[in-house]
């Protein structure tokens, strides 16, 4: 059997080392060696979303990456999208919108909001629509958080 | 998933060594989007994944207008899209790289991968038939070419020996008044596997189709080349009557079956429809490039 492998990254910005299998993805990765439970497991093959970080400036679904990945680069999970104590103006969105229910789909469509309003802060619904097919919400029904993208892109111009 | 070593060469020679030392034991991954949900599963008896994105040759992505396209094994459909040169050239591959999987499955998947793991739904392969594409293999005696629509030997089977791997994807420059598309029929608006689809292209000339070729997806075992479809329209006016002599000739080339997405029926019913829709596209984007 193969042995443990050392892997150094960047996670929200902080050098991390850490020890995984080479059968090991991203997500248990982060969830259960490092201990960042804020990405959420879903599916666990690509389909909902629950589980979108950033990796060097794109999103992807981490179940689908695997831990050895993650040597040099640069990763965002949910847990450094606020500013310390203070909310992003997404999550703070999120809340005033009631975007959210249950809320494991909550991390993911973040993670996957601010990618698109990093790179197109005015999108269209349409285009927010599409931007999110990724990501699955069982609760909201999804208008309300596509209002709350809507209403983060006018606060994130606004500021 | 069952315990698995991981290598990551930096060269095709050190990746065909690391394959030949395998002895087939081993899956070279691109985006890993269809790989690491196959191994979940269970699909391939495997002890190693071989990572081929830190091949130089496989992140290529270089367009000539003389030469055409050369596009690494591992680039993700984002770059591909997001490539404007490319996206210019080839609107009926865009086509296809936009709509495989959401956002998060572009920023990985790529056409090299889509090829490799050779389903009969997968998206882009039916576009890079109708566009002439080739595979590029490396394997321990030098490189070989292999036409895209002779890739696929059965679901899930490719013509890749075990001490192979697929370097790269070319595609030849458009011609002048030439024209490419490629649409599926899913039940919803987006994020789904196809029912059916169909790729196809045109060459123009003085309002004749002077070459044509179909390629349909999701109905047969592999991705199927309809060549008698294209050879049957060449020379003739590029009309409504000759999109619809091809057509019906894609209709009956489909081999499909009834599963839970759709039955025979239905699935002819749709490569005729879908192969008229695709080809009247095709022909309005030729027109548009003079």
């Amino acid at each position: 059997m193969p042995g443990k492998t050392y892997v150094q990254t960047n996670i929200n910005g902080e050098h991390v080392d850490f020890l995984c299998e080479p059968r090991q993805s991203l997500l248990e990765c982060l969830r259960d060696v490092i201990g960042l439970t804020g990405t959420k497991e879903g599916c666990n093959d690509g389909n909902c979303g629950a589980c979108t970080v950033e990796m060097d400036g794109r999103i992807v679904t981490s179940c689908l990456v695997l831990g050895v990945e993650a040597e040099g680069k640069e990763i965002t999970t949910i847990e450094g999208i606020a500013d310390g104590s203070t909310l992003h103006p997404i999550q703070q969105s999120f809340l005033e919108n009631a975007a959210l229910q249950c809320g494991i789909c909550t991390p993911g469509f973040i993670v996957a909001s601010k990618s698109l309003l990093d790179q197109n802060p005015d999108p269209t619904e349409h285009e927010i629509r599409f931007w999110l097919a990724n990501n699955l919400c069982r609760c909201t029904g999804y208008d309300k958080i596509i209002r709350a993208v809507q209403d983060a892109a006018v606060k994130m111009q606004e500021a | 998933m069952k315990w698995i070593d991981y290598a990551t060469p930096h060269s095709v020679r050190e990746a065909v060594d690391v394959l030949s030392e395998a002895g087939g034991r081993a899956r070279v991954m691109a985006g890993g989007t269809d790989l690491l949900v196959a191994l979940r599963a269970g699909v391939y008896d495997i002890d190693l994944v071989v990572d081929g994105k830190n091949i130089p040759e496989l992140n290529e992505i270089t367009y000539d207008p003389t030469n055409g396209l050369t596009l690494g094994a591992a680039v993700p459909c984002y770059k591909i899209y997001g490539n404007q040169a490319v996206a210019t050239a080839y609107p009926g591959l865009i086509d296809a790289a936009s709509l495989i999987g959401g956002t998060q499955i572009q920023g990985r998947a790529s056409l090299g991968g889509n090829l490799c793991n050779a389903t009969p739904s997968a998206d882009s392969i039916p576009p890079m038939i109708a566009l002439n594409g080739t595979a590029n293999i490396a394997g321990p005696n030098g490189n070989r070419q292999v036409a895209i629509e002779d890739f696929c030997t059965g679901v899930r089977q490719n013509a890749l020996g075990s001490d192979e791997i697929l370097v790269s994807l070319h595609l030849p420059a458009p011609v002048a008044n030439s024209g490419a598309n490629y649409i599926r029929f899913i039940p919803r608006n987006e994020m789904d596997i196809a029912v059916a689809g169909a790729g196809v292209s045109v060459v123009l000339d003085n309002g004749d189709i002077k070459e044509a070729r179909v390629s349909l997806a999701s109905v047969a075992p592999t991705p199927l080349f309809v060549q008698e479809a294209g050879d049957a329209i060449a020379g003739k006016p590029a009309n409504d009557e000759t999109v619809r002599i091809a057509s019906g000739i894609a209709r009956d080339a489909a081999r499909p079956i009834t599963d839970m997405r759709g039955t025979i029926e239905f699935r002819q019913h749709l490569c005729e429809v879908l192969t008229r829709r695709a080809l009247n596209t095709a022909i309005e984007r030729a027109k548009e490039n003079n």
